[in-house]
């Protein structure tokens, strides 16, 4: 396996060949209850607490369609620009894996509900702006699988285990898959379409409240198609790589699956049409089964669920209940805001438009909106390795945050102590800020007696001061600030003692 | 008309997880040449106006409101487990080891 992953570097492979792409994307949908039946579908409860008796396929159990899940893939197609089928059904999808425990899947094979349709995601080059149409071949219903807990061997994987143990709340949790046609002339910025597409499907899906899309939690999914092919020559064989759980992996899969087919095709080899393991820590993908063997599925109509067939009048009522598509609300904003690029940019990577926009709407100043999501928050986030919205921070937090600030009972640097007591779960702004006796140190009387101390302290620090050296004095404001545990206002101690001291700036 | 292959049996059995011997196999592939030709034969009936039903009662839409309630007690499905371990269902190794 050490040659598995020999690759050339990517702008070698792309003077060669020309990448042609794929992208299959699972998203769990946010419904209350199952696909077939009435489990919860709550995310992180305890082991095989979300199970009845039709999740489990126990015999004699029927499933019924949940029509949330009918009606959240229908929106997500209409938004997707789809036909959405006038009659289709669902496939048994049959195999035997364990995480499935009716030894099949419920899904739909040939009669997708929503079919043909685009979507135009925006990729950031040196010369500006690209757009490109990624088009969309089907957006189909099924069901989510069990998790499984490989135990035993050395690794926790797979291969090796002595035995392994399933948890079957997931099974059954409503799953919509959508299926990008071939995207091909991408060429070199074939990877960062390839993100841009997930971005903005995650972007679509959450303005559309059809999912709450954390791919941290699994509940939005990836897997990666890519071939090459010399220009002009056909399209090549592909792989298939799974396991791709964030929006910088999409981006890294594409990128070192087209460096590691370039460097079989060069050295005269040929790429297996075989699923690929991506992993996080080395951002390579091992060979999982070969698909040969693989797909022999005997979907067949599911005998024990009718067909859908969505009245035209239903299609039309929940295409009046689209919101803003994000791209055109992006170009809005962008308008509205009236700010460069770049800042724009800034706000759109770290996933805060609309934490930003809800700020404004909550009273918060665009500048101090955009200076809290993208400064402190965003910082905050990345090193949690979260999402900005998973931080537990929200608009109207902001919004008390600035206006405490602006009639001074607290501080910039308060303020921050604030948002970490937020995302440490104590509770709302005031919550914190009376929990941990956050105030600002206004009081003058206060301050100058921490002032006096400093300076009977410090005597060779006054000394410089008062000899002209007044930049010394920040020596004395810090040893107030920390005798106050940073809740004064650095600025007036620093006008008061110079006061004290007689001396002007 | 139709004749199934023994490989074609084979490949079946596998997909099936049976496992069969070669008498089986011929005594399998008989009978399921009998119920292909049934089938032809209701083909050959249907014109091709007709498509094949999948669903004998002309019903759609059954669907139920999303609304959650709660499942089974652990114990009753762990007393109806074939082996259980740590709140989960134990299944045998998946894979060998390659």
């Amino acid at each position: 396996m050490s040659t598995d992953h020999d690759t050339i570097p990517f702008d070698e492979a792309i003077a060669v060949f020309d990448p042609v792409l794929g992208l299959e994307t699972h998203v769990e949908l946010g419904t209350a209850s199952k696909m077939w039946c009435g489990c919860p579908t709550e995310f992180g409860a305890d082991a095989n607490t979300q199970v009845c008796p039709v999740c489990l396929g126990l015999p004699g159990s029927m499933p019924v369609v949940n029509a949330a899940a009918v009606e959240s893939t229908i929106r997500m197609g209409l938004a997707l620009n789809c036909s959405i089928a006038e009659w289709c059904r669902f496939a048994r999808k049959n195999y035997f894996y364990p995480d499935m425990p009716k030894d099949y899947q419920i899904s739909q094979y040939d009669e997708p509900l929503c079919f043909d349709g685009y979507l135009d995601v925006t990729v950031e080059t040196d010369d500006g702006p690209r757009e490109f149409r990624v088009e969309i071949e089907r957006v189909h219903m099924e069901e989510d699988t069990g998790k499984l807990t490989h135990t035993g061997g050395a690794t926790g994987r797979i291969h090796g285990a002595d035995y392994s143990l399933v948890d079957y709340n997931r099974a059954g949790i409503p799953l919509i898959e959508i299926v990008t046609k071939p995207v091909a002339g991408a060429g070199a910025l074939a990877p960062q379409v390839a993100r841009a597409y997930v971005t903005e499907l995650r972007d679509l899906m959450r303005a559309l409240g059809v999912s709450d899309v954390r791919m941290e939690e699994g509940s939005l999914r990836c897997d990666v198609n890519v071939s090459l092919a010399r220009p002009g020559e056909p399209w090549g064989t592909r792989s298939e790589t799974k396991n791709v759980n964030s929006l910088r992996s999409v981006e890294r899969a594409v990128h070192s699956e087209i460096e590691r087919q370039a460097h079989v095709l060069l050295n005269g080899g040929r790429v297996v049409q075989e699923t690929r393991h991506f992993h996080e820590d080395t951002g390579r993908s091992t060979s999982g089964r070969s698909k040969e063997q693989a797909e022999d599925y005997r979907y067949f109509p599911e005998p024990d669920l009718v067909p859908v067939a969505p009245s035209r009048e239903w299609v039309e009522e929940l295409r009046g209940t689209l919101p803003e598509n994000p791209s055109v609300k992006r170009a809005r904003l962008r308008a509205e805001w009236g700010i460069s690029d770049h800042d724009f940019q800034t706000i759109v990577n770290a996933g805060a438009l609309d934490l930003v926009e809800e700020s404004i709407a909550a009273g918060v100043d665009q500048a101090a909106a955009r200076k809290w999501w993208t400064g402190e928050l965003t910082r905050v986030a990345n090193d949690r390795e979260i999402e900005l919205d998973a931080l537990g921070v929200t608009p109207a937090h902001i919004a008390r945050i600035e206006a405490l600030l602006a009639d001074g009972s607290l501080s910039d640097k308060l303020a921050r102590q604030v948002f970490e007591g937020i995302i440490a779960g104590e509770g709302d702004v005031d919550a914190v800020v009376s929990g941990r006796g956050l105030v600002v140190v206004s009081d003058d009387s206060a301050l100058l007696e921490a002032i006096d101390v400093a300076l009977a302290e410090q005597p060779d620090v006054v000394e410089k001061i008062q000899g002209g050296k007044v930049q010394a004095a920040g020596a004395i404001v810090g040893a107030v600030m920390k005798a106050t545990r940073g809740q004064a206002d650095a600025a007036k101690v620093r006008t008061l003692l110079l006061e004290r001291l007689g001396v002007s700036e | 008309m139709t004749s199934i292959t023994r490989a074609e049996v084979e490949h079946l059995a596998r997909l099936a997880r049976l496992e069969l011997s070669d008498d089986e196999i011929d005594h399998y592939a008989g009978q399921l040449d009998v119920i292909l030709q049934s089938v032809a034969r209701v083909s050959e009936v249907a014109g091709a106006d007709i498509p094949p039903t999948s669903h004998p009662i002309p019903m759609v839409n059954v669907f139920r409101e999303d609304i959650s309630r709660p499942g089974l007690a652990r114990e009753d499905i762990a007393a109806g487990a074939p082996a259980w371990e740590d709140d989960r269902f134990r299944v045998p190794r998946i894979l060998d080891e390659e």
